[in-house]
């Protein structure tokens, strides 16, 4: 494999980890405070449709944007009435959110555009994120091993990319460096000794819910306006458990959620590059690779390697003292 | 209890279904066409003929075992999420016994595909039980990972060793001799004439499944245990109820009743192995328990419904500019409505009665 090759990986695995990592966050926000999301998956979903039907229809790709972020906010209000306010099972209700997701988008599709469920292919210009060069690419493109992987591999992705990764430290700043962090966290370790503090457990609750549906909209915006060139149905194919499990695979922390999505992201590139890998002499499968994600997932859960220990007071409604 | 059984029973999931169906209504309003319209071709495209009958009954065998599936688990507090996965290892299960000899007559090959079935879908639930039983991984999180593992593994072995010479990735057809008789011969047989449709005698599997799973959850000893132990974790180890052996069981259990749909989808329809044997079948069977209380009755019930359902939203297609997807969102709201936003509807009825039991009863003696 040559450098050129692992370059070429290396970028898709930028790519591909985006919107993984964005989800991935957005769980993060949402099980810290105790909120367990297994919608994850259904607000990337709306959020990729509403963004493509709308870059598609005025041609602006930040009201596209836009749209799919109150697209997802939509879906995680509902999830938040479903599980803070009602206290009904927050994994019954992500189960019910990911079926509406999947449905409600080629319902819409199909009435608004009539071509079977997804929206027109959309154009840079009217429609899709443009790749950014960063500054010196051109510059340094000369230079050995340093310029290919400046130019090939960071720059020339979209804003979304660098808005994804920038978000790593920023949600690492809020959630371990604010009083809104600490407070988040507590929520999802002990509500009962925030409500004794006099905060509002069901406020802040509500809040990390809509942070997740923030992120979750950009990285559905991500995956039809920028990875793609428009809404095809069911288009997140899986990604929203993907992410969940890199959140698992990340022991629920920010940077190691980076890392996750990375390893994730990789093995996607991968295994969309060979049909099959030789690896020490054994050829091993493209599906193995497909389903490394999911089985690294399990090994981490069963603590074989380490152990992910949840928010104490994950997924369960908090019912105060009468 | 502020509610009479009747009430929590049938009326609570009656107002749930009421309430997604009036949604349903709102977005087929919204997408331009008239719902009580496309209520009626539903339903008669449902139950209507006998050809509508028998789509709907053969969803409905798919969806009572991957509803009782997720019924038994729910007696534990467990949430098998991982239907889905199971039931495709179940399809794998049977259509290796159906692939394995020249069978002769389906009634020898049954008793084994059964077995097959059950039996690779217990496994496939097994790993996740004894995880959440003894590692302490969640139960839902490792369900959900093993259903793409599942999938990942039937694509696998059907572009390898159960591939079919050709183009498609599928196995070879089954030897005829496993063929399981369909709705149209039988019924030929007693002179009534049956429209052609894959409903097939797993139908009759399936209600002998939900009788044999009252009989365990409620007239057996391992019924009640399972059944306490959902109650209360404590008080069941109080009681000497072993969680691990609990959760182990009830999840072969689980895991065996969603394989069991193998039989129904692969040998009584499309008489080789695919790789998509299910088609969702495993998450409908949730909103299925979650409809039917998680009693048998109950999901043999919601189960004939979801399979109208899916009939009824083909036939809708057909006739109308509602696709299919409608079937898919009204599920979605069925869901939500019965199982997480159940205390919405709850709270206002339980009032109402605590109102109604205030009042006197006419005659009855002043306190």
């Amino acid at each position: 494999m040559d450098l050129n090759t692992l370059i070429q990986i290396l970028d898709s695995t930028i790519r591909l980890a985006t919107p993984l990592l964005l989800a991935c966050l957005a769980g993060l926000f949402s099980e810290r405070a105790g909120v367990f999301d297994i919608g994850l998956e259904a607000k990337m979903l709306v959020a990729a449709f509403f963004s493509a039907a709308v870059a598609a229809s005025t041609g602006s790709v930040w009201l596209g944007l836009l749209a799919g972020i109150a697209a997802s906010m939509v879906f995680a209000l509902i999830h938040g009435i479903a599980s803070i306010t009602f206290r009904g099972d927050q994994l019954i209700s992500g189960v019910a959110l990911n079926f509406l997701a999947s449905g409600m988008t080629v319902l819409i599709a199909r009435d608004w555009f009539n071509q079977g469920g997804r929206t027109p292919p959309l154009d840079y210009g009217s429609g899709r994120f443009e790749p950014i060069t960063l500054p010196y690419a051109d510059a340094l493109a000369g230079v050995p091993v340093l310029g290919p992987v400046y130019g090939g591999m960071i720059s020339g992705h979209s804003i979304l990319v660098y808005v994804a990764f920038a978000m790593v430290p920023l949600t690492w700043y809020i959630l371990f460096r604010t009083r809104f962090g600490l407070r988040l966290r507590a929520v999802g370790e002990n509500p009962g000794a925030v409500d004794t503090a006099g905060i509002s457990v069901v406020r802040l609750r509500y809040s990390a819910v809509l942070i997740a549906g923030v992120l979750c909209g950009i990285a559905g915006a991500y995956l039809a306006t920028g990875l793609a060139a428009g809404f095809v149905r069911d288009m997140t194919a899986g990604r929203g458990f993907i992410a969940l499990a890199a959140l698992i695979f990340a022991k629920w922390r920010p940077w190691y959620a980076l890392g996750a999505c990375l390893l994730f992201g990789l093995l996607d590139a991968i295994g969309n590059r060979y049909q099959s890998i030789e690896l020490l002499g054994i050829s091993v499968p493209a599906q193995l690779m497909q389903a490394l994600p999911y089985i690294l997932t399990v090994v981490i859960l069963a603590g074989f390697v380490g152990k992910a220990i949840p928010p104490r007071a994950g997924g369960e409604a908090y019912v105060k003292e009468r | 209890m502020i509610l009479p059984k009747w009430a929590d029973v049938v009326l609570i999931p009656l107002i749930n279904l009421f309430l997604a169906l009036f949604v349903s209504g709102l977005v087929v309003l919204l997408i331009g066409e008239d719902p009580v319209n496309a209520m009626k071709i539903m339903v008669k495209g449902a139950v209507g003929s006998t050809y509508g009958w028998g789509y709907t009954l053969f969803y409905a065998t798919n969806f009572i075992f991957t509803g009782l599936a997720v019924a038994v688990a729910f007696h534990a507090r467990l949430f098998n999420i991982g239907g889905e996965g199971q039931a495709q290892l179940g399809a794998l299960g049977v259509a290796l016994v159906c692939l394995a000899l020249p069978w002769p007559h389906w009634t020898l090959v049954l008793p084994f595909s059964i077995l097959g079935g059950a039996l690779f879908g217990a496994a496939w639930a097994a790993i996740p039980a004894y995880l959440q039983a003894r590692r302490g991984s969640h139960i839902v999180i490792t369900t959900i990972m093993f259903n793409y593992i599942a999938y990942a593994l039937l694509v696998y072995l059907l572009l390898g060793a159960l591939k079919a010479p050709g183009m498609a990735p599928e196995s070879p057809r089954f030897p005829a001799g496993t063929f399981l008789p369909n709705a149209r011969d039988v019924f030929d047989m007693l002179g009534i004439n049956f429209a052609r449709s894959p409903l097939n005698v797993s139908f009759v599997l399936a209600l002998i499944a939900c009788f044999l799973i009252w009989l365990m959850l409620w007239r057996t000893r391992l019924g009640y245990e399972i059944r306490a132990y959902g109650q209360s974790e404590p008080a069941a180890i109080y009681a000497g109820i072993s969680p691990f052996r609990i959760t182990m069981i009830v999840m072969l259990i689980s895991g065996a009743l969603a394989g069991l749909m193998g039989v129904n989808a692969v040998q009584g329809e499309a008489q080789r192995l695919l790789q998509d044997n299910v088609l969702g079948a495993g998450f409908v069977g949730i909103a299925v328990a979650l409809m039917g209380r998680s009693h048998p009755v109950g999901v043999l019930i919601a189960a004939v419904l979801f399979g109208a359902l899916y009939q009824g939203g083909a036939e809708l297609e057909f006739e109308t500019n509602v696709p299919r997807e409608m079937v898919l969102v009204i599920q979605a709201l069925v869901i939500l409505f019965t199982g997480a936003l159940d205390n919405m509807v709850r709270g206002p009825v339980e009032g109402a009665f605590l109102r109604l039991g205030r009042r006197p009863a006419p005659g009855a003696a002043a306190e």
